[in-house]
């Protein structure tokens, strides 16, 4: 298990870094907390590796509290315990934290990236679902220019996106929470640790009187790229404390395709859909009427 | 007086160099040595059709490529079957590389040696083999349909048909008030020590001298099969075993091919090659073990007493049978346990499949043998209504039926006679432990928070220290230095430890003088192996009675100095001294220098030796016939049969009724292993053990799919337990003396792991009500049961309520 | 730009500055174990879920098989063999991660030890050492480890003590 030979290069600039990926089987490599595993099992090899951690002003936190563009502005090199511990980010989109904690272990969230893991695309990770059911984009760097590209058109399939040729992400955005709305997340896992074998996050926004105007879920491990399911009609205009959690659970079930695998089976998957929508949703409404 | 040291926690002498980063692990030696990879088969059966290797030569850094046909003499020939048994009819073994057909993914094909392991795994995905696939047989229930065969000349699959009986069981069913019969499955698991197997070997070209170091649990061994193989005189092999990153019986197995093969290709290209294990190579190429079918056929009386147990299972050996059926026959002769069991019948097939091969992983059959019995008392208990630990109470052997005769013939080949035990009394503490009169107080409780909890518990008896022998010496040096070897290796027991406070004790030397050197073929040679939980039970008895030599050696000599009686001499704290008299004593280390006459002094110490330093005895030889110079002594032990440890483990379960996860909330553990040395170090064996055995009943599996590919051969996939993952344990102790070895001793190595699937399946199905027929159960699996309405219903029994 | 499958490096480890020249696919774990001759860092899985290759890089802990060896140029690397401080007279004094480890009885085999023991030494020294050390914090620091021999609960057992031994010597 030694990773094939490849060439590295590490450049200071994200100009070079874009020179350098425009040749054949150049890989971007940021935290490589993924990428390394495939890399000593020789399940790729790319022909070189563009080692991004030495370019200056990926590494940035920005924080935007309200107005125009408010969310929380995540650069290509920040590590998944800087989310983790970043009080005014969690303010702002509380969801970053409660997903983070449950990537891995300390060890591996002190080098992983979280644009790394949204690179990634795994449908298994924490990030990629988050970023959906925030609404969030992230932002795509070519030799032709920076643009922003929406969730829904960044996730292809599984561990594919919509980039192709020289790219690198440079920063993921996701939006604010909105007023009255509250957030949850929540995984069953075979360890701790482990990829989750079901994650639910969910977003819950309530009217002045508390009672529910939208329901929304996303979860890890459950199909092939990450969705947004909307559950808002099993609980809209129910009261937050007499909502029917357990129906949003029961839509929540329909809506989902997940597959099996050897930790799982397909219905396994969906039986928990519905728990952690019930559990999770709930949480989320309490907490949506304190903000 | 010397500080007490039996039965003392005495802090490891291990783990200094353990905890700073300088233990020597088999890949922590020989820098700089060339580098093996293997390429290994991807079908589970397949003919070899070719070997291109053309691509592969001009890469840079390669140094050789070897496939089957570069072998000669005995290593062209199968790899030994080490334990042959006459019911091992059709004994199977690989090639060191494999010849024609390939008997499953892992089995190694070329060797390649490189620079570094980087390059080496280079010049491998360079080789092109091509492959004719043949069908594959995964799984025993595959095998005994033998619609295909893994091996061509064995039709049905069968390498062997063990068969053990104590009476006619037929008749004593059909006299039995009451008989019930049912199927239960166990899962494939595995050893996996963190540190996958490795070898170095250094050819002396100068005098034709062969060292080997490897990750075994059996260097001794190790060292005679390369010498037979590589057709080496053996005192031209040396083969160490340095510090080993756990072993759990898959370093057991020898010699491995690759332990072969390294030193094959050292002396061949007359420079050092290493090898070094990667863990994918360990899940597809190093054993595994556990898969059974079991059907069980109890009778017992109205009141629960078994009056016939017939045993019908099918092991599945996987792809070789290098180890013979020990693993069916510990199942078969420890299956009975604790309990009485007037007629017992047990056959056990044997079966090949195209999967990797199975040998003992720590308790080596025994966690099956206790699953199928410790099922069937619930099952008993849930006909009759009665509680699980009553049933168990009314089955055990007594107390005063020690020594007890079960008529079998166990793995040593010796007959199966439990030396000493107190099983009641296990029971009794492990019902106090665990709570086990509280249960339905906790069922309720737990329900209150919504959860279901179950309590289940299970017993074992041990079969501990099996021979034929281990060996020790023990030599005091003219520096009071002690030194201790044996050949036996360690991986991790605390064997350093243990063996130096025998000795210490012994002998009445300081421990800190006391330095134990294991499995070194150049300080020890005759030895068996550590499996069996017997280094305690066999080393430290040889150890303990050359201690005892070299101690009457020593008193003797220090008698004529002294001009006392024999027996009016004590040694402590390294001094000889003449009880009752102070100042009249000889250190430890004089007589150590007395005892052998020099001619020549090179320091002071020797001075004292030499032929003019004192008065003699012109009267006599400065050595008397029959004695030897230097004190020193080597002694074995070789038991007339095993020694019999036994414990009671109960598990309390609680159950997410939404997510169906299984949280192990409480785990308790009484255990008697006769004798203890070091209560710390048994402790951390029954920790270990434990955490094993969480493992087996809950995450760990072999997922094999149809076409005999390892789906999860990864640590991402296969879920060895975290911390978090692994309950609390509660133990308590009981000390029964073996009487059959001087120091009372009975092995504690396994014990832990052994009646964990078996309790934590009875929990579980206390807790859920449906029947657990197979094991490792996970939520999802769970989950599928209690949505099943054919799923079989449990009969409520009362726990905890006396009968 | 300069693409290299070789690059020396500069690396301060355990305090000493070290050069040397290596692959550009080397892992760091490789590096320490062979190039350096470091084999205190132990490799159980290649892969980064065992975490026995554990070492601190700048004073954080990550899985050495999951780095390159050419991206701690200019980095401080932190292995087992660097917890222990020299105690001016050719002795060492024992870090008390590794004094509770030998207390404690939280090693068997050893392998997996010195990944906890980096793991851990970088997570007690990050936490305020005036507090009793909470179950939480133990499960957090001691959790994302394979051992195979111990079971575990000593290695519990160590961190508490070695908190308590951290939170004496603070006071």
């Amino acid at each position: 298990m030694k990773p094939a030979p490849f060439g590295y290069a590490d450049p200071t600039s994200l100009d070079e870094a874009l020179t350098l990926l425009t040749e054949d089987g150049a890989k971007v490599l940021a935290g490589g907390q993924s990428l390394l595993p495939l890399l000593s099992m020789r399940l790729a090899s790319p022909a070189t590796l563009v080692d991004i951690n030495r370019i200056p002003g990926l590494d940035s936190v920005v924080v935007t509290p309200s107005g125009d563009g408010a969310g929380v502005r995540v650069g290509a090199l920040v590590r998944h315990v800087e989310l983790l511990h970043h009080a005014e980010a969690a303010q702002v989109q509380p969801l970053l934290a409660r997903a983070t904690s449950n990537v891995a272990h300390p060890a591996i969230r002190n080098r992983g990236t979280t644009v790394g893991s949204i690179a990634h695309a795994d449908p298994s990770g924490e990030m990629t679902s988050v970023l959906a059911l925030t609404g969030g984009s992230v932002t795509v760097a070519t030799p032709a220019g920076s643009s922003a590209v929406g969730w829904a058109d960044f996730f292809v399939g599984p561990l594919e996106t919509s980039v192709h040729g020289p790219a690198v992400v440079t920063e993921a955005f996701f939006p604010a929470l909105p007023p009255r709305t509250g957030t949850a997340f929540e995984e069953v896992s075979r360890r701790k640790g482990d990829y989750a074998v079901c994650g639910a996050g969910v977003t819950v926004t309530l009217d002045e009187d508390s009672r529910v105007t939208s329901a929304r879920a996303s979860y890890i491990s459950v199909g092939l790229v990450p969705e947004v399911h909307d559950l808002t009609d099993a609980v809209v205009g129910q009261s937050v404390d007499s909502a029917d959690w357990t129906a949003a659970g029961a839509l929540a079930r329909t809506l989902v395709d997940p597959d099996g695998d050897l930790h799982a089976s397909a219905d396994y998957r969906r039986l928990l859909v519905g728990v952690l929508t019930e559990r999770t949703l709930a949480r989320a409404a309490q907490e949506a009427q304190n903000r | 007086m010397t500080t007490k040291l039996m039965g003392e926690p005495v802090r490891r002498r291990e783990d200094l160099r353990l905890i700073t980063g300088r233990g020597r692990y088999t890949d922590d030696i020989g820098h700089g040595a060339a580098a093996a990879a293997f390429v290994r088969s991807p079908y589970a059966h397949a003919r070899i059709l070719g070997i291109d290797v053309d691509a592969a030569l001009d890469v840079e850094g390669v140094i050789a490529i070897y496939t089957y046909e570069d072998l000669v003499g005995p290593m062209a020939e199968p790899l030994p079957v080490l334990i042959p048994h006459p019911q091992l009819t059709a004994p199977r073994t690989g090639f060191p590389l494999a010849r024609d057909v390939v008997q499953h993914v892992g089995e190694a094909v070329v060797m390649v040696v490189a620079t570094d392991r980087y390059v080496a795994e280079d010049v491998c995905d360079r080789i092109t083999v091509s492959y004719e696939e043949l069908p594959v047989v995964v799984g025993v229930d595959a095998a005994r349909a033998a619609a295909h065969a893994v091996h061509e000349d064995v039709p049905d699959n069968v390498a062997a048909r063990h068969h053990q009986e104590t009476g006619d069981v037929e008749a004593a069913l059909a006299a039995s008030a009451r008989t019930l019969s049912f199927t239960q499955y166990i899962e494939r698991s595995a050893c996996m020590p963190m540190e996958g197997k490795g070898v170095h070997a250094v050819w002396n070209h100068d005098d034709s001298s062969l060292r080997v170091h490897t990750s075994t649990q059996a260097s001794t061994s190790v060292r005679a099969a390369i010498a037979a193989k590589l057709q080496l005189s053996l005192e031209k092999v040396e083969v160490i075993a340095p510090d080993v990153g756990g072993g759990f019986g898959v370093k057991i197995v020898h010699p491995w091919p690759e332990e072969l093969l390294v030193p094959m290709a050292a002396i061949a290209l007359g420079q050092p090659v290493h090898w070094a294990e990667d863990r994918r190579e360990h899940f597809i190429s190093s054993a595994h073990e556990r898969e059974q079918r079991q059907e069980i056929t109890v009778g017992y009386d109205d009141e629960g007493r078994v009056t016939a147990l017939d045993v019908r299972a099918w092991h599945d050996n996987g792809a070789y049978t290098p180890y013979g059926i020990i693993v069916p026959i510990v199942t078969a002769t420890q299956l009975v346990g604790p309990y009485a069991v007037p007629v017992y019948r047990v056959r056990i097939d044997s079966v090949y499949t195209n999967t990797v091969i199975v040998t003992p992983y720590r308790g080596a059959g025994r966690p099956q043998g206790c699953y199928a019995m410790e099922r069937t008392m619930d099952r008993i208990a849930q006909d009759l209504g009665l509680d699980r630990a009553e049933v168990r109470r009314r089955n055990l052997i007594q107390p005063d039926q020690f020594p007890y005769d079960h008529h079998l013939t166990f793995q040593d080949g010796r007959p199966v006679i439990y030396d000493s035990g107190n099983y009641e009394g296990l029971l009794d503490k492990l019902v106090a432990l665990v709570g086990w009169d509280r249960a339905e107080e906790r069922r309720a409780e737990a329900a209150s928070r919504g959860k279901q909890l179950g309590i289940g518990m299970a017993m074992y008896v041990e079969g501990t220290g099996p021979g034929p022998y281990e060996g020790g010496h023990v030599q005091v040096l003219g520096s009071g230095k002690v030194l201790v070897s044996t050949g036996l290796t360690s991986q991790g027991q605390g064997h350093e430890t243990a063996f130096a406070q025998i000795v210490a004790h012994e002998l009445g030397v300081p421990i800190e003088d006391v330095e134990v050197t294991t499995g070194d073929t150049r300080r020890f040679g005759y030895a068996v192996g550590t499996f069996a939980s017997r280094a305690a039970v066999m080393s430290g008895n040889a150890i303990a009675l050359a201690a005892r030599g070299v101690r009457a050696k020593a008193l003797r000599i220090a008698a004529d100095v002294l001009e006392a009686d024999v027996d009016d001499l004590e040694i402590d704290e390294g001094l000889v001294q003449v009880k009752g008299t102070p100042g009249a004593s000889i250190p430890l280390r004089t007589v150590a220098v007395l005892s052998n006459p020099l001619r020549y002094a090179f320091d002071e110490a020797a001075r004292q030796a030499t032929q003019f330093a004192g008065p003699g005895d012109d009267s006599k030889p400065p050595v008397a016939v029959g004695d030897a110079p230097g004190l020193e002594h080597v002694d074995y032990y070789s038991p007339i049969r095993s020694t019999f440890a036994s414990g009671a483990h109960a598990a309390v379960v609680e159950i997410d009724p939404t997510t169906w996860e299984i949280d192990v909330v409480d785990y308790a553990v009484v255990h008697d292993c006769g004798n203890i040395i070091n209560p710390m170090i048994v402790e951390g064996q029954v920790h270990g053990g434990v955490a094993q055995g969480v493992g087996g009943a809950l995450y760990e599996r072999m997922a094999y799919d149809g076409d005999g590919q390892l789906q999860n051969a990864s640590f991402m996939d296969f879920l060895m337990p975290y911390a978090s993952e692994v309950p609390d344990v509660v133990i308590d102790h009981q000390e029964t003396p073996s009487p059959l070895n001087p120091l009372g001793l009975k092995g504690a190595g396994e014990a832990g792991v052994i009646p964990g699937t078996a309790c934590i399946a009875s929990a579980i199905e206390d807790a859920v009500g449906r029947r657990i027929a197979a094991m490792p159960i996970s939520p999802t699996e769970l989950y599928d049961l209690v949505r099943n309405p054919d799923a079989e219903r449990v009969p409520a029994a009362p726990t905890g309520v006396p009968a | 730009m300069i693409v290299s499958t070789e690059r020396t490096i500069s690396v301060t480890v355990n305090g000493v500055p070290r050069e040397t020249t290596v692959p550009a696919r080397r892992l760091l774990s490789d590096a320490l174990r062979h190039d350096l001759q470091l084999t205190g860092t132990h490799v159980g899985c290649e892969h980064g879920v065992c975490g026995a290759c554990t070492v601190l890089v700048d004073g954080t802990p990550v899985r050495s098989c999951l780095v390159l060896a050419v991206q701690v140029d200019g980095k401080a690397v932190t292995t087992v063999e660097g917890l222990a401080r020299d105690d001016g007279r050719g002795g060492e004094i024992l870090h008390p991660v590794q004094e509770a480890f030998r207390e404690c009885h939280a090693l068997q085999c050893g392998f997996c030890t010195p990944g906890f023991l980096m793991t851990m030494a970088a997570g007690l020294e990050a936490r305020d050492r005036s507090t009793d050390i909470t179950e939480d914090e133990v499960d957090e620091i001691v959790g994302g480890n394979l051992c195979r021999c111990t079971g575990y609960a000593n290695i519990k057992k160590a961190c508490r003590h070695a908190a308590g031994l951290m939170k004496e010597a603070a006071e």
